[in-house]
């Protein structure tokens, strides 16, 4: 049986959507058959971050209407076998997801899958609780920032409440905090939150801290999972936080302000 | 006091016993004829079979301490277990009948009334202040931005934080030995004794039986301190402990 994991935040523009396309991408790649749902029904983006828009055909309320059956609307990378994709609709309405539809296909690919990851929309609305309903993980990703951090809390907050896993007295959805768009500068300088003060306010275990990163913009662009693109600090640290998820355990990187050598700093390196 | 070697590891528990509050209905027996309490049982369970449907349920002996008239046990659990019930325990009763009924493996719950009270000797005791319920609502995890925690009758412990945005109401005392970045509210059906007590004041609204403070209000120099707040005279007063 595969293991849900959601990946959620509550404040909206964070990260969310480019983190479950790294993510899915990351454990792919290691050979995991994971499946990535787009829940944001009406705004989708998964398809254009995982660079599948020209090929959806079918999607997720196709199937629970049972209008088409899973194989019909599931998208498969073209980049790794193991990956696939089903993406959300554009032109319905998110009434159209209910706890049975999202719970029989969830337990269908759960049969096939290794890992389903459920890209939440922002908000505690019905789509939002509808990716998280179901969750084996949760995956709470931050910006180093005062509303995000506080949207965050209360998304922990309906995590420990209202989930399967809740209303039927079982073992917890296991939390783990995500911090993006990190900016060591900005913190030395306390324009922003660090990563301390953020695990004060939270008190919740850091998977991983990604780095602002340009290649994030130039990877949803693409339309190529920014975790391929090896060469950029963003790639590197999903990559980082994809295996401590698998329970290795890494330092953090990219937490420093860079020094820059002699060289660098008299040629503006 | 020996102490453990290095390198052994404690076993996790298997379990652990804990005390809680627990609501249980009563059945008061007026007296002691079982043939005439078994005929009204039965007329009760006839009229709402769900209600005693597997019900845990305490006998009240209270009423027949003093003629301390034989109950009649295996014939009286006999009767309730026959229509659902399950009575666990007692309360109340003469020591005659709590010994009966403990050979019935009932549970003697609250000891009150004629049992054998030592005498109490007069000790030396510093001076006290009595606030609050004596009962106690205990959370170990933190209460996240946007839920609500309510010990009704009781006081509440918290040992972990309480976000902003969370908050938590009191009949009685409020301890929060995490950060207390929420609104906390203690005493909230008027009881003016009730105190807060906080490891970590950063809270945005602090109450006591109505007589509230904002985060505004509340000093600087207490902020992130350690203090208890409690009323005098109507007036919120902050100190620190």
């Amino acid at each position: 049986m595969a293991r849900n994991i959601v990946i959620t935040s509550g404040k909206g523009g964070v990260g969310k959507t480019t983190t479950s396309a790294a993510f899915a991408m990351g454990l792919a790649k290691k050979g995991h058959r994971t499946v990535v749902i787009d829940f944001d029904v009406g705004l989708r983006n998964l398809d254009l971050i995982m660079g599948c828009e020209r090929r959806v055909v079918y999607d997720f309320i196709n199937v629970i209407h049972k209008e088409v059956n899973l194989n019909q609307a599931l998208i498969r990378d073209k980049r790794c076998k193991e990956l696939y994709v089903l993406p959300a609709s554009q032109t319905r309405d998110k009434a159209a997801l209910s706890v049975e539809g999202v719970g029989r296909v969830l337990e269908e690919l759960g049969r096939d899958f290794d890992y389903v990851i459920c890209d939440s929309p922002a908000g505690i609305e019905h789509g939002a609780t509808m990716a998280m309903y179901f969750a084996d993980d949760a995956i709470v990703v931050t910006n180093p920032e005062v509303s995000s951090v506080r949207d965050s809390d209360r998304m922990l907050g309906i995590l420990s409440s209202k989930s399967r896993r809740a209303e039927n007295n079982q073992d917890p959805i296991r939390e783990y905090l995500l911090l993006s768009r990190y900016s060591p500068d900005r913190v030395s300088r306390g324009e922003m939150l660090s990563v301390e003060d953020v695990q004060e306010i939270l008190s919740l275990d850091l998977l991983g801290v990604i780095p602002e990163s340009g290649a994030v913009l130039d990877a949803s662009n693409k339309g190529i999972p920014v975790i391929l693109n090896a060469e950029s600090t963003a790639g590197q640290a999903y990559q980082d936080a994809v295996t401590r998820y698998l329970g290795e355990d890494l330092p953090h990187r990219f937490l420093e302000v860079e020094k820059r050598s002699l060289f660098g700093r008299l040629f503006g390196g | 006091m020996s102490t453990p070697a290095t390198g052994q590891t404690r076993e996790p528990d298997s379990c652990e016993l804990k005390s809680s509050a627990l609501t249980l209905p009563v059945l008061k027996l007026h007296e002691a004829d079982i043939d005439r309490i078994g005929k009204h049982l039965r007329q009760k369970a006839r009229e709402a079979p769900d209600f005693f449907h597997n019900a845990p349920i305490v006998i009240d002996l209270t009423n027949l301490e003093k003629r301390d008239d034989p109950v009649n046990f295996p014939f009286l659990v006999g009767v309730m277990r026959g229509l659902g019930m399950q009575p666990i325990g007692i309360q109340g009763g003469s020591a005659a009948q709590r010994e009966s009924a403990e050979l019935m493996e009932l549970a003697v719950l609250g000891q009150t009334g004629a049992g054998n009270r030592a005498a109490k000797k007069e000790e030396e005791k510093p001076p006290v202040d009595v606030t609050g319920t004596g009962k106690t609502m205990l959370v170990s995890q933190p209460v996240r931005s946007g839920q609500r925690l309510y010990a009704s009758e009781a006081d509440l412990i918290v040992t972990a934080q309480v976000s902003s945005g969370a908050e938590i109401f009191a009949d009685g005392n409020i301890h929060v030995y995490g950060t207390l970045r929420g609104r906390a509210m203690a005493g909230i059906k008027g009881d003016t004794t009730a105190r807060i007590f906080c490891r970590n004041l950063s809270a945005e609204l602090v109450s006591i039986a109505g007589r509230y403070k904002v985060s505004e209000d509340l000093e600087r120099h207490h902020r992130g301190e350690s203090v208890q707040i409690y009323l005098r005279q109507n007036k919120l007063i902050v100190d620190p402990i």
